[in-house]
């Protein structure tokens, strides 16, 4: 296969410690090598320009059925607003904030992504989810299954069952070919199979006998007991109301005296996604406040903790998630159109339209709390630019949150279009805040944090020997930073190069090639279990509309996988 | 105000897509260069002087353009599409989306029109002598933000569909509506000269409704509330005003509840 | 030995049943057996091997007959039709896999065509209601084990989907249900004294094409307004009753179907349910389904909704954006105009399901039939093309009517030589690029295909 050589970039790789170095990357049969090793590369020149692992994203939704929804119900998201096909690419690119699956992976490597955790999959809904990763070009994914409302999960551990739990979490892990375990307001979301939800972590479930508190506290025990690479991702209760970050800092205790157990790298029991649609104050819109500090004041002093966080981006979206209640709750204060999916015995899911207005003095507090979070953070390799994709505003949209954390000129510049700034500015911090994030602060926060958190840091986001040869390079020179933002936005909108399993996959922003990409996914080895076996053979025998049999994905529907083994027979 | 005119002379074996036809895209240009603007037949992308001879030039700016169409162009869609200023007169009947998306200017057309005139429509004038297709000023698919501003004027009838989501602006039907008349309207107001069959307001949450003739089948969520005399339209005339669709979620301004009007000519 | 296959799903109707259970024979040809299927899906099984299937592409000849030919004949003249029209339109999928509806996306991307499914001609209106209003649904066992209220509007499930009440909504015993009908109120919307409404606990026979009035009578009453004293030909007691029944539901799911999204308004009638269910959920849990027809006539608006957004009448013609809107690009309507000037008919029969005045514009045009089986459609074009069957021969994901994916299975081989809908399409858009390099290579060349069109007298 072929070499090349990435030459004379500044190189920023925190995963190593490397720290805009001058270095060359030698890339050999898909995987980085010492550029010593190489016989006869191709070159390609990075002098003058910022070189980093391909990028990877913790926390977004880009296949599967309610993203599907979304794209479905928003003709009005592609009239006049989606872009003509590009020559160079095989496909059409349709949708705005919903995206087409190619749009997603043209989009994607465009920015020097290369990795994306689906963030909620209904594990009914896994052929679905696997026939998107079919249909979605370059980027490898990963897809989280939802288990923080799944009846099994609600019966082992209102029973404090930890190893039925587990060995149910391994097989459904290993029946919709999942990564992790996802957890969407847990208890909440079952609620709301009778129109109800739990708003705080002790309101106990229907019929269920349980707390949201031991939802999250036993899925932890779960996730420990298993070894998994990803700690369990929360969304947690209460989500997006005014006052909620007393429940937030509740949720993050029950991390409290869990300490991380795997082979993975993996330093966190417990991550909290979209941290700014759970750190408000208040307790009415009229009052509604910033409580980013006291939130990031317990992350930064917990390190079993990490964050991304949800930064709205003040643009006109489609928010979705396994959160029914919120979405039924938000169509009823914008009153536009509401789908809602309820998933048997496992899930549901809503998606409404929703736009950011700076206009409106709740959206640009919003916006205010997604920065505060991270310019408040103490440790970067544990907090991640997200936008809980289109939840907060399109995945596209990074290079701009980008240019927000790494200029203050460009945090001016959009605040000068709030209506409400002086409310804004009162309601939040802000405008108190001078820190300016440099290019190896966004590496951690892009590539190498999410990559360690994820547990695949020894594939992904970064650039040691025997990686993956996922390269990213941006027209940006560190030693002459450019004083306008714009062109920050502009050089990680589009990079000049992004190396994807050692084929030159991007060149000056466009797409050039369409290589293979991955299925990751976690296959878990546990004892055998009798119980659990009978309960899935019960559940499936009453409860299900669909047979055990055909629920399972079949490998045929399973694309390019990569699968990550955890024993824990040994 | 110079005039550019287009006849067709070499009609098309299918439609033609001709929303370069706008005096924005006229504008400035030479009719050489007017004629090789792209149309589009299907697949086949062409210069619309394979169907249409040009005379004359496009003026300095939209507004100083006027275009004239000649021939019959019952087979052509979208013209005036998304035009800001300037004038359109078709002489003869025109397809689809004729003047949709318009944000100023007038287009005025001699005969008849299909399905989705004046459809996303923003603002300026969209004058049809003759009858109207479906979708007359209606949002497009998905879109809650219909008919923002500007005027449409039907001398004859229009089909079904008027006028959905509207949100602002005015349309005049001179003749009958078929079903569903500002179905889940917010705004604006639409006046119908003859009957109407149905649905006359369904979903309506704020916005205002005249028929002068009968209503077919009115709807159980108005409800009459009294009689009032309204200038409509340049006359003045007494109506029956009912409030509706009850069955709707309304706005509450200054306390009290904001209903759609609906008023039917005594 | 006969063998017995477990966890078949059934390729008819959109209640997708996956518990039958297939017997076929030694040779692994005949199907013997069919366990646990209703009288439809029992036949459709059945059917694949007791007729007589065609197993080769078939050419119409100048005497107006059809002569076999070879899978890459056919495809050189799809290919070739395609190519050489201005608008051609694939239209059908009301019995294809979801791999090759992506297969087709990609052949009508690259001709620049226009594609559509059956929902144009029957659930397509709740798309357009869909755009404007939303969907708040569940899955089927949802509503299994959670609903305490049934409404069937304008569907009557005892003879379009005959498993539908018994499996999912009516008599099953559920987590929460599990008294099954006994805890269940059932009521039946229609003007028709259907099969259905002998099962229901209170049958309103709204006057046909009414339904509109009858939900804004409903919506109204639920937020505490007076209504008339008949509304749709419903005394206004009943209308009160119903609707204190909705309120007070623990969880409600209204199935609808074809006497709704087809009767006058057609999608306003569905987009209006869509509001009452949006209304009721200010109170209870309620949940709205269509109550889709083929098994898998709800892949399509899957599959194409991920690759460009829109799930039917997809305007491809310019080949780098897609254009999608009902009325105009939909096929009935551009067949009715005179819109396209060239179709295929695949997995379905436009010749027996559309207007006669649009099958008559269709065959001034070329007119290829994709389909196991001969049908209407396949009897008047001028090329069929022979597929197997899926769900019998051909695997492959299906969507059920509630948008969950089912894995289906091959029972027996497809007859010796016979394709799949994907791998048919997967060599037509490879013939395409062929045709377009050749193009490229010499500017002229316009091909035109070999072979006589049909009589145009269907
Ligand atoms: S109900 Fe439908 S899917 Fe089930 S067996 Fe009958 S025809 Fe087949
Ligand atoms: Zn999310």
């Amino acid at each position: 296969m072929s070499e090349l050589l990435i030459k004379n970039g500044f190189v920023f790789d925190p995963l190593q410690g490397i720290k805009g170095d001058r270095m060359d990357i030698g890339v050999k049969d898909g995987k980085i090598v010492e550029p010593g090793a190489l016989s006869s590369p191709k070159t390609i020149d990075a002098a003058g320009m910022t070189v980093m692992a391909g990028g990877v994203d913790i926390h977004s939704h880009v296949v599967g059925p309610k993203v599907n929804v979304g794209r479905l119900f928003r003709p009005e998201d592609k009239l006049f607003k989606s872009p003509h096909k590009s020559p160079t690419c095989s496909r059409m690119e349709m949708g705005c904030s919903v995206p087409s699956t190619f749009k997603t992976g043209y989009d994607y490597a465009r920015m020097g992504y290369v990795f994306v955790n689906e963030a909620a999959m209904p594990p009914l809904h896994s052929p679905h989810v696997h026939e998107e990763i079919r249909d979605t070009p370059i980027i490898d994914i990963a897809a989280m299954p939802v288990f923080g409302n799944n009846w099994f999960t609600l019966e082992y551990l209102k029973n404090n069952e930890i190893e039925n739990n587990a060995a149910y979490t391994a097989w459904l892990l290993r029946a919709t070919r999942g990564f992790g375990i996802k957890v969407v307001n847990p208890g909440g979301s079952e609620a709301w199979g009778w129109g109800l939800n739990c708003e705080h972590i002790h309101d106990p479930v229907p019929y269920f006998d349980i707390a949201p508190a031991e939802i999250v506290k036993g899925l932890i025990e779960t996730n420990e007991f298993l070894g998994l690479p990803h700690s369990v991702h929360l969304h947690c209760n209460n989500l997006g109301n005014p006052g909620n970050y007393v429940d937030t800092i509740e949720s993050l205790k029950l991390a409290e005296g869990y300490a991380p157990k795997n082979d993975f790298g993996r330093e966190q029991v417990l991550h909290i996604t979209h941290l700014q649609f759970h750190a408000y104050g208040g307790d009415s819109w009229g009052n509604f406040e910033s409580r980013a500090k006291d939130v990031m004041d317990y992350v930064n002093a917990h390190d079993n903790i990490t964050v991304d966080i949800g930064q709205v981006t003040l643009d006109e979206t489609t928010t979705m998630t396994a959160d029914g209640p919120f979405e039924h709750h938000l169509r009823g204060l914008n009153n536009l159109k509401w789908a809602n999916v309820d998933v048997e015995l496992e899930t549901a899911a809503g998606v409404v339209p929703y736009i950011y207005s700076p206009k409106v003095k709740v959206c640009t507090i919003q916006w205010a709390v997604g920065l505060e979070i991270a310019l408040l953070s103490r440790d970067l390799m544990r907090t991640f630019v997200t936008t809980d994709h289109p939840n907060a505003g399109p995945f596209t949209r990074y290079p701009q949150v980008i240019a927000w954390l790494m200029s203050r000129a460009a945090r001016d510049e959009t605040m000068k279009t709030f209506k409400w700034l002086e409310r804004t500015i009162d309601a939040t911090s802000i405008d108190g805040i001078d820190r300016e994030l440099g290019l190896y602060e966004i590496a951690q926060m892009t590539r190498a944090g999410p990559a360690k958190a994820l547990g695949v840091g020894n594939t992904y986001g970064g650039l040691t020997p025997g990686m993956d040869a996922d390269i990213a390079v941006y027209a940006l020179n560190p030693e002459d930073m450019p004083s306008d933002p714009a062109m920050i936005e502009k050089a990680f909108s589009r990079c000049a190069w992004l190396v994807k399993d050692g084929i030159v996959t991007v060149r000056d922003g466009e797409v050039v090639a369409e290589p293979a990409k991955r299925t990751v996914w976690v296959d878990v080895k546990v004892p055998e279990n009798a119980q659990v076996q009978r309960d899935i053979y019960e559940h499936f025998l009453r409860h299900y509309s669909v047979k055990l049999d055909n629920y399972s994905l079949f490998e045929e529907h399973l694309h390019n996988p990569r699968v990550i083994e955890v024993d824990t027979t040994q | 105000m110079k005039t550019v005119t287009l006849t067709l002379t070499n009609p098309s074996e299918l439609y033609i897509e001709g929303q370069n036809v706008t005096p924005d895209n006229f504008a400035g240009k030479k009719a050489a260069e007017i004629a090789a603007l792209d149309v589009w037949e299907g697949k086949q992308k062409g210069p619309l002087g394979k169907y249409f001879t040009v005379e004359g030039d496009g003026g300095a700016t939209a507004e100083e353009t006027k275009i004239v169409l000649r021939g019959d162009c019952t087979r052509v869609k979208r013209i005036g599409q998304q035009m800001t200023a300037g004038e359109i007169v078709i002489e003869g009947n025109a397809d689809m989306y004729i003047g949709g998306w318009m944000k100023g200017g007038k287009v005025h057309v001699k005969g008849n029109v299909d399905s989705f005139c004046g459809i996303g429509m923003e603002g300026g004038e969209l004058i049809v002598d003759g009858n109207a297709g479906h979708h007359l000023g209606s949002s497009p698919r998905g879109e809650w933000r219909g008919m923002q501003g500007g005027v449409i004027r039907v001398a004859g009838n229009a089909g079904n569909d008027t006028a959905t989501f509207i949100n602002g602006g005015t349309i005049v039907i001179g003749g009958d509506a078929d079903i569903h008349i500002s179905t889940h309207g917010e705004g604006g107001t639409v006046i119908v000269k003859g009957n109407a069959r149905g649905r006359v307001g369904g979903q309506m949450v704020k916005g205002d409704i005249y028929v002068y003739g009968t209503i077919e089948n009115p709807l159980p969520g108005f409800s009459m509330v009294d009689e009032v005399e309204q200038e409509v339209d340049g006359e003045t005339a007494r109506f029956v005003h009912y409030i509706g669709d009850l069955g709707e979620r309304h706005p509450v301004s200054r306390g009290k509840t904001v209903y759609a009007n609906l008023y039917t000519r005594l | 030995m006969p063998k017995r296959v477990e966890n078949v799903g059934c390729p008819y109707c959109g209640v997708c049943c996956d518990d039958l259970v297939v017997t076929v024979s030694d040779d692994g040809k005949q199907i013997l057996e069919v366990e646990n299927a209703c009288a439809i899906g029992n036949q459709i099984f059945h059917h694949a091997t007791g007729s007589e299937r065609v197993k080769l592409p078939r050419l119409r000849q100048p005497d107006g007959t059809y002569k076999d030919i070879s899978y890459d004949e056919a495809v050189d003249y799809a290919a070739k039709v395609l190519y050489n029209a201005k608008k051609p339109l694939i239209y059908g999928f009301g019995s294809t896999n979801c791999e090759g509806m992506a297969a087709a996306a990609k052949v009508a991307e690259r001709a620049g065509a226009v594609l559509d499914n059956c929902a144009s001609i029957c659930h397509g209106s709740s798309f357009l209601a869909i755009f404007d209003n939303g969907y708040p649904s569940c899955t089927l066992g949802e509503t299994k084990n959670r609903a305490d209220v049934i409404v069937y509007w304008g569907a009557n499930p005892a003879h379009a989907h005959p498993r539908h009440m018994s499996r999912y909504s009516i008599f099953p015993r559920g987590f929460f249900t599990g008294k099954g009908q006994k805890s269940r109120k059932i009521i039946v919307i229609d003007p028709r004294h259907t099969d259905t409404a002998q099962v229901a606990d209170i049958h309103l026979q709204v006057k046909q094409g009414h339904d509109y009035e009858l939900f804004d009578a409903f919506r109204a009453v639920v937020r505490g307004h007076e209504i008339p004293e008949e509304v749709a030909g419903i005394k206004r007691e009943q209308i009160l009753e119903v609707a204190a029944i909705m309120k007070k539901a623990r969880f409600g799911t209204i199935f609808y179907g074809m006497g709704l999204c087809h009767s006058d308004g057609r999608n306003h009638n569905v987009d209006i349910a869509i509001s009452l269910t949006r209304d009721l959920n200010d109170y209870t849990k309620w949940t709205i389904m269509a109550m889709r027809g083929h098994y898998n006539i709800t892949g399509p608006g899957a599959v194409w909704s991920w690759q460009y957004g829109f799930p039917y009448c997809l305007d491809l013609t310019k080949k780098d954006i897609a254009h999608m809107n009902p009325g105009e690009t939909s096929s009935v309507d551009l067949a009715m105009r005179d819109e396209v000037d060239a179709f295929i008919n695949i997995g379905t029969d436009a010749g027996a399901h559309f207007p006669i005045e649009a099958v008559k514009h269709l065959r001034k045009h070329p007119w290829i039939t994709i389909d196991p089986n001969i049908c209407m459609a396949s009897e008047i074009s001028d090329l069929h093309i022979p597929v197997g069957i899926v769900g019998v021969e051909v695997p492959g994901i299906v969507y059920r009517m509630d948008n969950v994916p089912i894995q289906y299975r091959k029972v027996i081989d497809p007859p010796e030589g016979v394709i799949s809908d994907e791998e048919l399409f997967e060599r037509i858009h490879q013939r395409l690029s062929e045709l377009e390099a050749e193009e490229a290579a010499k500017e002229q060349a316009k091909v035109t295909p070999e072979g006589v069109r049909a009589e145009s007298e269907p």
